[in-house]
């Protein structure tokens, strides 16, 4: 029987240096759903995304993805487990020196022995699914964002991933595109059968989008539930997040000596 | 600063062992490394080709002018010979490369680091050095002994021209007593061996580079700044070392 959750993080520290950037994070990634990871900027939510792409491995505790724990995996399980994973990353990522096509094809290439017609056509079937088929002979210099991120994320699904992970995929797209990328998510999701796990800070795309939301800040999960439920949360740090209300627990004033005093005013201390 | 310097060291010779352990990519697929020997060498052979021969015509300019004062100007090609294949060839067409292609090799890898190429790359579990890094390698390592060998030929070339065509010393004695003078095996063999060393000195300084930089704008700019000088100055100090073995050890 197939574990309920596609990916679990157990007790998570994580520092870069000697700073953790996560303390003590658990949370579980449903099979087959589409979960958020949304927080302000530098709360640590790529940093976690990495570890479950096992691009990096836990200071202490466990991250368990696809039923294998990280940490215990060589280089030949670790290239076996990334091939069960897409990632998109946030300005695309692709590979400047090769057309749109030999971008989606790269993957069919290193890791599988199809004769090239048959490369052709499941390249054609990604590219159409993201309605970029025509594009295919372009170079990644002569693509929009937009559409250079389209195409990316026809390279993460090449292989027909089991869990796709995002990072940003909102950030700096016009309203259409961003439209186009979020009814992709949803879409591809589905189709593939596959678990897709979104960072971003983008809240009137994401939730209605979402089926699971976890939000962290400083490196922890301040809240979790769907949608519903978070909006109904009560926590003042969530309140303020989906509200974008400019002041609340996270402050709009960075620490600071007195005004009147800096401004050399009488009556400042 | 020392203690980082030396740890970079450290990180670069693992880095150089486990390029070469993986390099089968590289060579089995040679086409990879044929597109990385077309970037490197063939693009370099306009500046290779044109400061060869003005080098070569320098060489002669100066070469004439103090041999005649002792009544040796027939020398000239020896002379011009000598000096290119033993050691400008060699020395001076690894600066030219470290310059234009060092450059570019660290650019576009660092460029790669900082656009997420590579990690991208690892993501899909093709590991980056062996596709990407690996390639250029051999790509630098094979082109630089063959400009290096294009560039003495233009200088001896461009010799010709001056010493023959406008100065006038005689054109058998020109050629003759350079093929009297210049041994298969002690000067153009060491010329050979000194441009291979070069060569891998140079591309392994680059593709570090490259790996190694900070994935920003600055990163990326003081990399390939610290490619050209460190591979500058890397090739000077070999040679001295080739040279000293080479040279005067046969006596």
């Amino acid at each position: 029987m197939a574990d309920p959750a596609i990916a679990q993080i157990e007790d998570l520290t994580f520092a870069y240096g000697r700073e953790p950037v996560l303390h003590g994070i658990d949370l579980d990634i449903p099979r087959g759903k589409v979960v958020a990871v949304m927080g302000q900027s530098g709360c640590g939510k790529t940093t976690l995304l990495r570890i479950i792409a096992a691009a990096l491995l836990p200071t202490r505790g466990r991250a368990r993805v696809l039923g294998q724990v990280t940490g215990d995996l060589d280089r030949d399980a670790l290239y076996a487990l990334r091939r069960r994973m897409g990632m998109l990353y946030q300005f695309g990522a692709l590979f400047t020196d090769m057309t749109v096509f030999d971008n989606v094809a790269f993957q069919m290439r290193e890791h599988t022995d199809l004769p090239e017609e048959a490369i052709r056509d499941l390249v054609l079937l990604k590219l159409e699914a993201v309605g970029l088929r025509g594009a295919a002979p372009l170079m990644p210099g002569e693509l929009s964002g937009g559409m250079a991120r389209r195409v990316a994320l026809a390279r993460a699904i090449a292989l027909d991933p089991e869990l796709i992970l995002y990072d940003e995929p909102f950030t700096g797209l016009d309203p259409i595109a961003l439209g186009v990328i979020a009814r992709l998510v949803r879409q591809l999701n589905d189709s593939l059968g596959a678990t897709a796990v979104i960072v971003t800070h983008d809240v009137a795309e994401t939730l209605p989008l979402v089926d699971y939301v976890y939000f962290m800040a400083q490196g922890r999960v301040v809240a979790q539930g769907t949608p519903a439920e978070v909006r109904r949360s009560g926590v003042p740090f969530v309140e303020q997040f989906v509200s974008g209300a400019t002041d609340g627990p996270v402050p709009f004033h960075y620490p600071a000596a007195g005004y009147r005093a800096d401004l050399g005013l009488a009556g400042g201390a | 600063m020392v203690t980082t310097g030396v740890w970079r060291l450290g990180y670069a010779s693992r880095f150089f062992v486990y390029l070469l352990v993986h390099s089968g990519t590289a060579l089995g697929r040679f086409r990879l490394t044929m597109r990385e020997i077309y970037f490197a060498g063939v693009l370099s052979l306009i500046i290779i080709l044109v400061s060869g021969l003005f080098v070569g015509m320098v060489l002669a300019l100066q070469g004439y002018d103090t041999l005649q004062r002792y009544g040796s100007s027939e020398a000239l090609g020896v002379l011009v010979a000598l000096s290119l294949v033993r050691e400008l060839g060699p020395v001076v067409a690894g600066l030219l490369f470290a310059s234009r292609a060092g450059s570019a090799i660290t650019a576009e890898i660092g460029l790669m680091k900082a656009t997420e190429q590579l990690s991208a790359m690892e993501m899909m579990a093709v590991d980056p050095i062996a596709r990407v890094v690996a390639p250029r390698f051999w790509g630098g390592v094979l082109s630089m002994p063959l400009l290096a060998a294009l560039f003495s030929a233009m200088g001896i070339f461009g010799g010709y021209l001056v010493g023959v065509v406008l100065i006038g010393v005689d054109e058998g004695a020109f050629w003759s007593q350079m093929q009297a003078a210049v041994d298969v095996r002690n000067d153009i063999l060491n010329g050979v061996i000194k441009s291979v060393v070069f060569g891998v000195a140079v591309t392994l300084i680059a593709v570090f580079e490259g790996y190694d930089a900070v994935p920003t704008a600055e990163g990326v700019s003081g990399a390939t700044t610290r490619t050209v000088v460190t591979s500058s100055l890397a090739i000077l100090a070999l040679d001295f070392v080739l040279t000293a073995l080479m040279f005067t050890g046969g006596n």
